[in-house]
């Protein structure tokens, strides 16, 4: 396998996007990392979408991209596993690379979600879990996550203020980030008292809906030097799974599949959690967020609240988590997701993130999951 | 949803008819072609406990489409007697009263309807067992 480079990175702030429509927020983006990048002639592309057909009514949405970028002659593939779709895409990317198949590969992610009612998103986004034994009974997305967060609750002993705790932390890290959703302080209070979506979580525990798009162009690491001194390598991926029921799971306060792909992405870029400098972790759900800390290996199983209360996963802490203000604050265009959070990897890495910039980072991890971790995805991040 | 999909999941939604392997004796709900413990593809009907007790759950107040006229519901995660878990509607229940671990058990009940011209819905929900003073059961 050849070793593989981003070259370049383009992001779109998640906002609500009323002018844009899915091909010219997309392309937007696109363009963005071309020039990032430095232009290069473009061999492939790949496209990290959940559910245009839902959201926008919208089908076979890698040609019609590929169209509009002008590479309507070359092979385009969308990729979707839910809600990492946009590290799906890549996943995919980085083999047709390292594979040597192509050499200069887009690969974006996008999610035009404001065009549709809250009630509509709510079940568009529950298609992930099991049709028949998950969302037939009325349990959305967020109720999944919150009956994890009681039982974590109960178990551990914790109380909702240590998860608005890391709300407040990712609302801090946004206010830095011009690319995010919500780029704004936010008080404990604030983070505590907002409405019941499903309780125990509430409406500020919530990774918001949102218009994104976000891309990379990837090549083979020998031919970075051309066109970049700030070459970031990948050097480890892994996509893992778990029972697609979470009722059929053993152990209802981890993500196996999490742990699965993370133990196999460190092993294949021969790192450990303690050498990660950066990472940005699927905090959907503020317990999401926890749970993440954990399985990831940056905190022990049932202590990811504490390494939140002291300032572990803060910017100048041990582990920096989601600098960019994570999907709780940054914001959660589903399947542009996974592409945002490399982004912001690469920025970091590179020393480019600007006010949030993390110090001295030169090993960063993406993890990106779909579900309650029915999949997890996560890749290793190097500065050359 | 359409009629045939409501229909084929009727043994399972009003009798809890599950999967059970003989030969690592795991049981599947919803019911599985193969065994996924120890790979086993004879698997034999089986019809679950009606009682168990919660593990967990949430009350949900924002629904997805289709579920809006029933919020705020509560939804649990229960372990059977026989140690299969499922997803149901907890019905019959005061949020404010609920705990982990209540005993609870299956009843039939409407799930929801399916526009002015579809199926009604109906399958099975739980509810907690009531102590002679009217309160949830909990024998730990």
């Amino acid at each position: 396998m050849r070793k593989v480079a981003v070259i370049g990175v383009g992001m779109i702030k998640v906002d609500h996007h009323w002018k844009e429509s899915i091909r010219s927020l997309f392309t937007k983006a696109a363009i963005n990392a071309l020039e990032d990048a430095g232009n290069p002639d473009i061999d492939a592309l790949y496209v990290g979408n959940m559910s245009a057909g839902q959201f926008n009514k919208q089908e076979n949405l890698a040609p019609m991209l590929a169209d509009a970028l002008g590479l309507e002659s070359k092979p385009s593939l969308r990729v979707e596993e839910g809600c990492s779709s946009g590290s799906a895409a890549l996943y995919m990317a980085l083999k047709d690379v390292a594979s040597g198949m192509h050499d200069f590969v887009l690969v974006g992610g996008v999610e035009k979600m404001m065009d549709t009612a809250t009630n509509d998103a709510t079940f568009i986004i529950s298609t992930v879990t099991d049709q028949e034994y998950e969302a037939f009974t009325g349990l959305s997305l967020a109720g999944i996550n919150a009956m994890v967060m009681r039982l974590y609750m109960n178990k551990f002993g914790v109380k909702r203020e240590s998860f608005a705790k890391f709300v407040v932390q990712m609302h801090e890290n946004a206010s830095k980030n011009p690319y995010a959703q919500f780029p704004f302080k936010i008080s404990l209070d604030k983070a505590l008292n907002s409405a019941p979506v499903a309780e125990p979580i509430h409406l500020m525990d919530c990774a918001p809906i949102g218009d994104g798009a976000a891309a990379l162009v990837i090549c083979p690491a020998e031919k970075a030097k051309d066109f970049t001194s700030d070459q970031v390598d990948i050097i480890g991926a892994w996509k893992a799974s778990d029972t697609f029921l979470f009722h059929m799971r053993k152990d209802f306060l981890s993500m196996k599949a999490t742990i699965e792909a993370s133990r196999n992405a460190y092993e294949m870029a021969n790192i450990t959690p303690e050498d990660v400098d950066v990472a940005e972790v699927h905090d959907s759900f503020s317990i999401a967020g926890i749970l993440a800390i954990e399985d990831l290996g940056f905190a022990r199983k049932g202590e990811g609240w504490i390494a939140v209360e002291e300032g572990l996963i803060s910017p100048d802490g041990e582990t920096p988590v989601n600098p960019s203000g994570g999907l709780k604050a940054r914001g959660h265009p589903i399947g542009a997701t996974g592409i945002y959070q490399a982004a912001e990897i690469v920025l970091q890495l590179r020393g480019d993130a600007g006010k949030r910039q993390v110090p001295d980072a030169r090993i960063g991890i993406t993890h990106n999951t779909s579900g309650f971790g029915t999949s997890a995805i996560v890749h290793v991040f190097k500065a050359e | 949803m359409s009629p045939s999909n409501l229909w084929r999941e009727i043994p399972q939604r009003y009798r809890l008819e599950a999967a059970f392997c003989p030969k690592c004796l795991t049981t599947y709900f919803p019911p599985r072609e193969l065994c996924t413990e120890c790979g086993s593809r004879e698997l034999e009907k089986k019809k679950l406990p009606t009682r168990g007790k919660l593990v967990t759950y949430t009350v949900i107040h924002t629904p997805p489409k289709g579920f809006e006229l029933y919020a705020p519901y509560i939804v649990g995660l229960i372990k059977l007697e026989d140690g299969t878990h499922l997803t149901a509607q907890i019905t019959d229940a005061d949020p404010d009263k609920l705990d982990l671990d209540v005993d609870v058990e299956a009843v039939i009940r409407k799930v929801k309807e399916n526009g002015r011209d579809g199926p009604i819905y109906y399958g099975y929900k739980f509810r907690p067992i009531l102590n002679a003073n009217g309160a949830p059961e909990r024998k730990c």
